[in-house]
Order: structure tokens, then C-alpha cells, then sequence
């Protein structure tokens, strides 16, 4: 291994870690304040884990439906005018731009409203986005065991007239093939700055 | 109990005016001294119950005026309503007391923050068609307007004449 190569390897490590913390701070994930370097790893390692949930195609989906790959996954729900369409859309465009690289990464958009959120509404809604995205939804309990494996959080919110919206956790998660929380993809950056991020998270670049 | 009555003449208004088949391509609206600058929405996945509407109004005048809201043939609602993103967590509520617009100033009503929120959607809006719409303010009263479909999911208007979104 040349020097320069072991720099490489050393400089991205840095600011992988570095962005990763970042992240979870900036998304609200990590507290702010005095979080120790072992704790702040400590929580990383607990997001994500098993769950066990339904597709938009009926059938059930589970952490072994990604198991050994990268995934990307966001939670929201179909009532959602702005934020929901609008990350579906930019996520979208990010996988056709990657083509067949993106086959190897699962993006999964988590319902946090089952109760409206079937997988017949999931797929008709979905079926303006990119094919391969798969809508998750299942019981209260199943979202809600979901939700919290991820750390995401959410809630209902009355509107009046017998209406409600949902608050919830907007970050898109990427996770390592080994299940593990890696970052989350940050819109407000350049398409090429989270292309590359896809990329490094699917191996295909250093 | 005046706001209903606004907006059901506003309702009204809107309804006589489909029937007619007026139509108007201009982007821009008047009221007075109320300006309201190219008003867009964007396309609706299948099975999507509500929308976006997106405008600027610039208050020309003198006096501060409150955009208070307004209705649609297309919906079976049309608010005020503010999304935010903070510390993570995406929320949307309801701006219920209208929108100030002083003298002078301009109100950007845009994706990820103030916007119209268009609720009972009757279909999916597609893009390159428009819907009618009346907006009512409590100074300069009620204006019709016309808002264009733009492309699913795309952060600022694109006109179709300069190509498709991405």
C-alpha cells in the first residue's frame, strides 16, 4: 500500500466520521451539547436493526429483504403536500442518474401513517416516482417498532374538521451493508456532492 | 363568520367563472394594490389527496393587507399553511390568522415553507394544466387567479417553454 494511498483511506475515514456526526447532530438525531466521543458512538450503532413490515406490492419485508446491502431509507406519508413528494422526486433523479448502480441499494419510504397509508395507497402514490423504491406500511405497532429502531420520530396532529397531519423525522438515511447507520443525504447539497456520497455508500468509489 | 362568507362568494365567484370558460395566460394578477406574481402548483402522484399552491404577492400599496385565503373549484380547501424543518423533524401547521403583508413588502409562498395547501384534491394534477383560484385578501378584497401545473416535486417554477424538469 503506497502512503499516498493510506492519506486517501485516512482523510476519507476522517471525514466520513466527521459527517457523520454532523448529521446527527444537524438532524436533530444526537443531543447537542457535551455528547462524549463514546457516546456519540454508541448512539450511531443504535440506529437501525431488525423490523418487520409490509410492501406496497402486499408482501411482507423485512431487515433480511436488505440484508449484506446498502440501503437508503426516509420516512413520511402521502397526505404530505411538501416535504414527502419533494425527497421522493430529488431521490428519484439521484437513482437514475446512478442507472443500474442503484439496483444494489434498496431505497425504502416508510409510511408514519398506516392508518390511511395502505399498500394499494402506497403503490399508487409510489407509481410516479422511481420503480425501484419500495413503500413500507404495516400495523401502529409495526411503524411505530420501525420508528423507533431508526430513532425517527413522529407524530399526529389534529388539523380540525377530523383531519390530521403527521410530524415526523424528515432525514434520508443511508445505511452500510452491514446494517450499520452510515449518514443521511443532505438536500440542500449539490446533486454531484450526494451522488458521490451514494456512491462511496455503495463501494463503487473511494 | 365573515371569513365563511368571504370565502363562499369567493367560491362562487370561481364557479361562475369556470362556467363562462374564461380563460387568462398572464402570470400576473392585480387587485388593486395587491400584485400577485405567477401562482404554480405542482403535479399530484396517483392517490395524492392534497397539493401545493405557490405565488409571491407584493403589496403595492400604503396599508398593510392580510391574505386570508381563499377556494377553488379543484379542492375542496385551500389554506394557509407553514412547513418546517427543525431539528430534523418535518411539521406543517395551518398560518389561521392570514398573512400580513406591509406596505411595500413581498410574501414568497414556496415549497418547504409558507404555502397554499390545497386539501380534498377532486384528481391528480398534472403538469401543464391549470386550475382557477380565488384569493382573498381583507383590504383589497378578492382576485381571480390561475395556477400552472408545474413538474412533480421540483423546487422552483419551470416553464415549460424552457423544457421539462429533470
Amino acid at each position: 500500500m503506497t502512503g499516498l494511498r493510506m492519506l486517501r483511506i485516512a482523510l476519507w475515514g476522517a471525514i466520513g466520521l466527521a459527517g457523520v456526526a454532523f448529521a446527527l447532530i444537524s438532524t436533530g438525531l444526537l443531543p447537542k451539547p457535551d455528547a462524549t466521543p463514546d457516546a456519540t458512538t454508541a448512539s450511531v450503532k443504535e440506529i437501525g436493526g431488525s423490523f418487520r413490515l409490509t410492501s406496497h406490492t402486499g408482501k411482507p419485508f423485512s431487515d433480511a429483504d436488505v440484508k449484506g446491502r446498502p440501503f437508503a431509507l426516509f420516512f413520511g406519508f402521502t397526505s404530505c403536500p411538501d416535504v414527502c413528494p419533494t425527497t421522493l422526486y430529488q431521490l428519484s433523479g439521484l437513482m437514475q442518474k446512478l442507472g443500474q448502480e442503484a439496483d444494489r441499494m434498496p431505497v425504502l419510504f416508510v409510511t408514519v401513517d398506516p392508518e390511511r397509508d395502505t399498500p394499494e395507497q402506497l403503490a399508487s402514490y409510489l407509481s410516479s416516482f422511481d420503480s425501484r423504491i419500495v413503500g413500507l406500511t404495516g400495523t401502529l405497532s409495526e411503524v411505530d417498532a420501525m420508528t423507533k429502531t431508526f430513532r425517527a420520530y413522529y407524530r399526529k396532529v389534529d388539523i380540525g374538521d377530523g383531519d390530521y397531519t403527521m410530524d415526523h423525522t424528515a432525514a434520508v438515511y443511508l445505511m452500510g451493508a452491514d446494517g450499520r447507520f452510515v449518514a443521511t443525504l443532505d438536500p440542500h447539497e449539490a446533486e454531484s456532492a450526494q451522488i458521490g456520497k451514494l456512491r462511496r455508500l455503495l463501494g463503487t468509489s473511494l | 363568520m365573515r371569513l365563511s362568507i368571504l370565502i363562499a362568494a369567493a367560491a362562487a365567484t370561481v364557479l361562475a367563472c369556470a362556467a363562462i370558460g374564461t380563460s387568462a395566460y398572464a402570470h400576473e394578477f392585480k387587485l388593486g394594490s395587491v400584485e400577485i406574481d405567477h401562482p404554480w402548483s405542482r403535479a399530484t402522484p396517483p392517490g395524492a389527496k392534497v397539493g401545493g399552491g405557490y405565488l409571491k404577492i407584493t403589496n403595492k400599496g400604503t396599508e398593510p393587507d392580510r391574505f386570508i385565503g381563499g377556494a377553488s373549484p379543484a379542492v375542496a380547501k385551500l389554506e394557509i399553511h407553514e412547513s418546517t424543518t427543525t431539528d430534523g423533524v418535518a411539521r406543517m401547521r395551518q398560518v389561521k390568522d392570514g398573512l400580513v403583508i406591509e406596505p411595500g413588502a413581498t410574501v414568497d409562498l414556496a415549497p418547504g415553507g409558507t404555502h397554499l395547501m390545497l386539501v380534498g384534491l377532486t384528481g391528480p394534477l398534472k403538469k401543464g394544466e391549470k386550475f382557477k383560484a380565488t384569493l382573498v385578501f381583507e383590504r383589497a378584497g378578492s382576485v381571480d387567479v390561475e395556477f400552472a401545473v408545474d413538474a412533480m416535486g421540483v423546487a422552483a417554477p419551470v416553464h415549460s417553454e424552457h423544457g421539462a424538469a429533470e
